[in-house]
């Protein structure tokens, strides 16, 4: 399959009292039509940074993406002017945030909000517009859907909300959705609800998603590849299931072994990661994980290691050490 | 566990909040039901995990049973004391015994005092501890859960998340309590840091012989940490079994949904599982459906669900369902 979008070396900055923040420290990968790509990593990790970085959504000041390329069919975004800038955001790329509450406007209807990507990009009047958005809010599963055209966001449960951002990320037919932790707020049961709608239209309508959690169980079920994020790194990628069978770099190891599995018989005591993530006031010299590492070594604390690929296809990490024999590569 | 005895009893407890109107001439025109009638038994030395979606009235129950809401109707037999018939200083010295940790690590501790007057905040009132005493025993609570003793004078927002939860956790010691509500103490942790909270609190049982109810959202975590599992569906139990028998054998349907919804960390695990995914929201508390209140999502509703309220039996050894029907479902777990 195609290139369809192509990060390269990203870097963003953020200016703060304490100093200046490095919270995307050259990001690189590849997204490919219509795949679904899967990043994990604890709270600011830059997950959600490296993302709005590459839309240019960054607020600025403090931010400032100081490095780097994303190339999306060909054209730089970061590059490129603001019209043409607009004209891909919500429309070839959209994006659907953590929490709906924040990101509809409570003073206007449901249905001018899910409408407004469609009148803007393909220059729809007010009626075509809303009954496309019809379409997509009863696709998304909300009943009686042309009745709720006239509802306000807090007429709408948690669930009908962000399937409703959903319906508004998907009415322009995207190449790729970005899902921010869409599912973060919601109830298991709802969460199901949405991942299965998610991964239907993602096969009926062949688009690309970049999904983004601390959720180890959604990836597995969801994502082709996956990359494992810490301290504004990418330090693990592979195909989905190389991840979770033969994890390779220390974090992602302890990071499974985090989790409790519901399929397991016997007792068993979680493995913990002691210490914390890091704040980043440089751009680590060193591997950012080294402080909570149980493998590191000398070289560790002087060299950052870079993405070097490892096993099999597709599969690399940034760690100086195997982990399985405990020694350097 | 050898001998299960009994260390708490809950005997139909309900907690409604009111709803009023006006604002001279206030009047009540209805209730939220949050608890709407539950009965269960906490054994010594056990964990019973409490799990259900938003607003089923997790919290409710927990704080009920520690009178931090006085009940609408029910008994909380403690030690054979009904707690919500006590009252004053009858009440205040049974409460030493149990005690409660909060979901938001944040919100939960007061930002102007020091660490060591947090956590010394109940010894103070209780008149457990004082002077000397009490600043060595601050230090070795801090101590016990992980943290520098010399961590007392510093203020909260000093720590991070997972370290706030571990002072959370000091004070609910302080008065070596018997019973412990945590009410989702990790649920605002990264998954790094979970694991830490949740071995200090393991631990933290077998060397003081607690008792906890543990309530969340995660059930893979609170399968990890229960011995026993009840599941809350708007304000009632609807069932009720030891961890592997409800994981292996869930007999309730909502049970089994909320099983199935749960994604595994495993894609060869992921890729064979079929899900039951359930129709629209959770109804509201205030007009809970009549009879069975999951019949308006339920795929084997009958018209006797609509009608009569399902009993909670014993379908087998210690397994607690409030179904009409004898459904195995699908198992969950492949
Ligand atoms: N507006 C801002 N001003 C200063 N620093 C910021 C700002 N936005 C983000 N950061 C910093 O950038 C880093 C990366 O943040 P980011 O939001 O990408 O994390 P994340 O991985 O998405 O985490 P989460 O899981 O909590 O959403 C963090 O250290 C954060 O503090
Ligand atoms: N003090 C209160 N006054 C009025 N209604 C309340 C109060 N506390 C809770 N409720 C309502 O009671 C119901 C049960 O709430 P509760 O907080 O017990 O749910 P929960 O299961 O703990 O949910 P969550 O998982 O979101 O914490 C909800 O409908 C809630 O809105
Ligand atoms: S490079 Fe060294 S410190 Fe970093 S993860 Fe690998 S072994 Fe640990
Ligand atoms: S009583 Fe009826 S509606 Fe309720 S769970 Fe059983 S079958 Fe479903
Ligand atoms: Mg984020
Ligand atoms: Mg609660």
């Amino acid at each position: 399959m195609a290139e369809l979008l192509k990060v390269e070396g990203l870097e963003t900055h953020f200016q703060t009292r304490e100093g200046v923040i490095h919270a995307v420290n050259g990001v690189s990968f590849n997204l490919k039509e219509g795949e679904t790509l899967g990043i994990v990593g604890e709270s600011g990790c830059g997950k959600s940074v490296s993302m709005m970085s590459m839309l240019r959504l960054i607020p600025s000041p403090p931010g400032k993406v100081v490095a780097g390329k994303a190339l999306f069919e060909g054209n730089d975004l970061l590059t490129m002017n603001d019209e043409q800038i607009r004209n891909i955001r919500g429309a070839k790329i959209s994006v659907v945030f953590q929490d709906p509450m924040t990101s509809f406007n409570p003073v206007l209807t449901i249905g001018d909000q899910v409408a407004e990507p469609y009148r803007v990009h393909h220059k729809a009047g007010k009626k075509e517009a809303l009954d496309r958005a019809v379409k997509y809010l009863e696709l998304v599963g909300i009943p009686n859907a042309r009745e709720r055209l006239s509802d306000y966001p807090h007429q709408f449960s948690g669930g009908m909300r962000q399937r409703a951002m959903i319906a508004m990320g998907l009415i322009c037919e995207p190449q790729i959705l970005i899902a921010d932790e869409p599912t973060t707020a919601l109830d298991v049961t709802i969460q199901a609800q949405i991942i299965e709608l998610v991964k239907r239209l993602r096969d009926e309508l062949g688009m690309a998603i970049i999904w983004i959690t601390h959720d180890l169980g959604i990836i597995a079920g969801l994502a082709d590849r996956v990359n494992v994020m810490y301290g504004g790194h990418i330090i693990e990628t592979a195909p989905v299931k190389d991840i979770y069978k033969n994890p390779q770099h220390p974090y992602t190891i302890g990071l499974l072994g985090s989790l409790p599995r519901m399929d397991e018989t016997e007792y068993r005591r979680l493995t913990s990661i002691d210490g914390l993530p890091p704040i980043l006031l440089e751009k680590p010299s060193y591997c950012p994980f080294e402080p909570r590492c149980r493998y590191a070594k000398e070289r560790c604390r002087k060299e950052n290691p870079g993405l070097k690929q490892v096993e099999g296809d597709g599969h690399f990490t940034a760690c100086w050490v195997n982990p399985k024999t405990g020694k350097e590569y | 566990m050898t001998e299960k005895q009994v260390l708490l009893k809950v005997e139909n407890l309900y907690k409604h909040f009111p709803i009023k109107k006006g604002i001279i001439f206030s009047r009540q025109t209805g209730a939220v039901h949050a608890v709407d009638g539950i009965s269960f038994n906490i054994y010594n030395g056990e964990t019973l995990g409490l799990v259900g979606e938003s607003g089923c009235g997790k919290s409710t129950t927990g704080r009920t049973i520690l009178q931090l809401y006085r009940p609408t109707s029910g008994s909380v037999f403690f030690e054979g004391d009904d707690l919500a018939k006590l009252k004053g200083e009858n009440l205040r010295r049974k409460r030493r015994d149990l005690q409660m940790i909060f979901q938001d690590p944040y919100a939960s501790l007061n930002p102007r005092m020091t660490v060591g007057q947090i956590i010394g905040e109940p010894m103070e009132i209780h008149g457990t501890y004082k002077g000397a005493a009490q600043t060595k025993r601050v230090q070795d609570l801090l101590q016990l859960v992980g943290l520098n003793g010399a961590f007392a004078n510093r203020y909260p927002h000093e720590f991070s998340g997972g370290q706030r939860q571990r002072i959370g956790v000091a004070r609910a010691l302080a008065l070596e309590p018997k019973l412990i509500v945590c009410d989702e103490p990790i649920s605002a942790l990264d998954v790094s840091i979970q694991a830490q909270v949740v071995n200090l609190l393991e631990d933290l049982q077998s060397t003081l012989g607690l008792t906890y109810l543990f309530i969340a959202h995660d059930l893979s975590m609170v399968r990890h940490i229960s011995d026993r599992i009840a599941v809350m569906y708007l304000g009632i139990i609807v069932e009720l079994a030891d961890r592997n028998e409800l994981y292996a054998n869930p007999r309730h349907p909502y049970t089994q949904a909320l099983l199935s919804a749960v994604p595994y960390p495993d894609p060869f695990v992921e890729e064979k599982r079929k899900r039951i995914i359930l129709e629209g929201d959770v109804p509201s508390p205030v007009n809970p459906p009549s009879g069975c209140r999951f019949r308006t999502r339920c795929q084997y509703a009958k018209e006797i669900c609509a009608e009569e309220k399902p009993a909670f039996r014993e379908i087998s050894k210690d397994h607690f369902v409030a179904c009409h029907f004898d459904i195995s479902g699908q198992q969950s777990a492949s």
